[in-house]
């Protein structure tokens, strides 16, 4: 028993173990590095503007006052309000409006990559455990949604399924699924030949345990980065498809559709598109550094 | 201590791939009673890591069991269902791999591992698993066990890993235990504690193992019986003490020679078998070890010696040793040519 313990005492071992353990922690490496500290600040943002959004939105969000339209950021207007960032073509307070906004944002980039991320999972897991025949067919159904453009095919699901928040979701989840599967599919290829798995199946567990409770869990680093990088381009997608016209429809405040209206009056007041837009960019911005980061953290070997 | 727990008859594993059919397991028997070692010895690709999977239905899906009876406490292991195999992996068959360090779930801590499994086949509480889990971790020899449930793989060593590994291995009392080259990946030192540890265990328990390896060392060491496999095939089965005081095969002598002994000189030169296995797509017409044996003859290349027991409980399969005929080890070629 004594040659293990060593020249440390077990507290000081103790003691070591839980200094490496801290020195290892994902979190704690995630704190040091400074760029996805600066990007884990800015979706904690975004997502407490979202929860908030009742509590410290000035004004209300749909009230028109026809008679403060389109003043610039800093107007008072006659009711003694302040417009920190101005108002809109119906004289709604945009600071208002943009709080607002960040809820159809959050909610829309966590749905839709909740549902892309568990269907695309899940089809990507089947296919690379089972390979052969499953395999070829589902991958095939994944290699067909490849072929049209992403935004495409997301416009072609609201179209059918018609706009709002719900379709929007899975327009845009639905349109996430291939590239999941298939990134998923590869790492169960690596994943599923390692050793521990044979040798969990030598102990008597069954298909669906070795999925869930071996390969899984060894392939959930490069989805949680995935994942994270895939908010951001949700975000994206819902401001395109509600700037089109498609996504969530006015009087209901999102970035996408107040850019859209922002866009008519570009050279009267251009605060309207540029607060919107700016919204967005910081947003997505804040999701990349943080999904860098966190492959920073979680796969060494990946970075350069 | 006579009662069998498993008879392996006739066994063929082919593997099926695009270049041809190669026969890694041609024609196997072995029986192993309870509380008996088995040393399956052998070089590289000569079918004993196949065999062994063939038991228990763990082979790479191009592999397939052709032909052949395997009983297991008197079931078929062809024959039972999933369901039933599942359930006896892991608690009445239990698997020592190779390489600790990959053997193990990296993202889990040991103990959740090991109380997972002790759960799978036994109606256990978590508690309860726990403090089994931990009493087979102390049982094995990992110093402060309780602390070590909450490592991960990676923080152990290559020894550790084993030991837990071979905690996994006895924590439903398996009836039977295969090592598959359990201690290859270990330092030597590590490598004797570690076949000490099985081996008490092993006299503790009565359970029966087949041990794998291809070092001649650990089978004087630990085993019972020997079965010395060459390209699919036993070349020679006998008693431990048998196999050593007289052994029969001309690959076996091959195998004893090239162990290199405290008593040669400095310049005395190791001693391999010269040549390479046959490809195992190939085998199967004639002796198998014809192109590599000093005292092969013209029957050797035509047919293919059959399993031939020459004492009790030894057999050899050797055209020149077949009870009629005899070599003289260290004679080089027959005289008949």
């Amino acid at each position: 028993m004594a040659h293990t313990t060593g020249v440390l005492s077990r507290e000081a071992q103790n003691e070591m173990l839980k200094k490496e353990r801290r020195a290892n922690n994902a979190w704690h490496k995630l704190l040091r590095n400074k760029m996805a500290l600066v990007g884990f600040i800015i979706v904690c943002l975004v997502f407490l503007m979202a929860i908030l959004a009742p509590v410290i939105a000035p004004c209300d969000p749909a009230a028109i006052s026809p008679l403060d339209k389109l003043k610039g950021p800093g107007y008072v207007s006659s009711k003694g309000i302040t417009h920190w960032l101005g108002t809109d073509e119906f004289g709604r307070d945009l600071l208002s409006r943009l709080i607002y906004g960040a809820q159809i944002s959050v909610v829309v980039a966590i749905g839709s990559t909740v549902v892309g991320g568990v269907i695309g999972i899940l089809l990507g897991l089947i296919a690379g455990y089972k390979g052969g025949l499953v395999d070829s067919i589902i991958m095939r159904i994944m290699d067909g949604m490849f072929a049209f453009p992403f935004l495409l095919l997301a416009m072609i699901m609201v179209t059918v399924l018609g706009s709002g928040i719900q379709n929007v979701i899975i327009a845009i989840g639905v349109a996430n699924v291939p590239s999941f599967a298939r990134m998923v599919r590869g790492q169960v290829h690596v994943v599923k030949n390692e050793e521990y798995c044979n040798a969990a199946r030598a102990l008597g567990e069954g298909d669906a345990r070795i999925l869930f409770r071996h390969i899984l869990p060894n392939t959930i680093s490069p989805i949680v980065v995935y994942a994270t990088m895939n908010m951001a381009s949700a975000i994206l997608s819902e401001a395109s498809l509600s700037f089109l016209g498609l996504g969530i429809t006015p009087p209901t405040a999102s970035w996408g559709n107040i850019l859209t209206s922002g866009k008519g009056y570009l050279q009267t007041a251009p605060h309207l598109a540029t607060e919107a837009g700016l919204c967005i960019l910081i947003t997505v911005i804040g999701f990349n550094l943080l999904g860098d980061g966190i492959r920073d953290v979680l796969d060494p070997k990946m970075k350069k | 201590m006579s009662e069998e727990i498993l008879k392996v008859e006739n066994l063929k594993t082919y593997f099926f791939t695009a270049s041809g059919v190669a026969k890694a397991v041609d024609g196997v028997s072995y029986t192993l009673k309870k509380g008996e070692i088995l040393g399956i010895v052998g070089e590289s690709g000569s079918g004993k890591s196949v065999s062994a999977s063939s038991v228990i239905r763990l082979l790479p899906k191009t592999g397939r069991v052709v032909d052949g009876t395997i009983l297991f406490e008197g079931k078929d292991m062809r024959k039972i269902s999933d369901k039933e195999l599942r359930k006896i992996r892991g608690s009445d068959i239990s698997v020592i791999f190779q390489d600790p360090m990959t053997s193990l779930d990296p993202v889990f801590k040991v103990g959740s591992q090991m109380v997972e499994l002790i759960r799978t086949h036994n109606k256990v509480s978590k508690e309860e698993a726990r403090k089994i889990a931990v009493e087979n971790l102390a049982l094995v020899g990992i110093p402060d066990p309780e602390r070590r449930m909450n490592a991960y793989p990676h923080e152990l060593s290559g020894g550790m890993c084993q030991r837990v590994m071979i905690a996994m291995a006895i924590s439903c009392h398996p009836k039977f235990m295969i090592a598959d080259e359990p201690t290859t990946a270990l330092d030597v030192t590590v490598q004797a504690q570690v076949l000490g540890l099985l081996k008490e265990l092993q006299e503790k328990t009565d359970t029966a193992i087949m041990l794998i390896t291809h070092n001649l060392g650990i089978v004087w060491k630990m085993c019972d019986t020997v079965m010395v496999m060459y390209a699919g095939k036993t070349v020679e089965f006998a008693d431990m003490k048998e196999l050593y005081k007289n052994p029969l095969h001309p690959y076996t002598w091959g195998l004893l020679d090239s162990i290199p002994k405290l008593s040669d000189t400095e310049k005395a030169e190791l001693k391999a078998i010269p040549g390479t296995p046959p490809d195992l797509r190939l085998t199967g017409k004639c002796c198998n070890f014809y192109n590599r044996c000093p005292y092969a003859t013209d029957i050797c290349r035509e047919q293919v010696p059959e399993l031939v027991e020459v004492a009790p409980g030894h057999k050899v399969a050797c055209h020149h040793q077949n009870g009629v005929e005899t070599l003289v080890r260290g004679k080089e070629a027959a005289s008949d040519e």
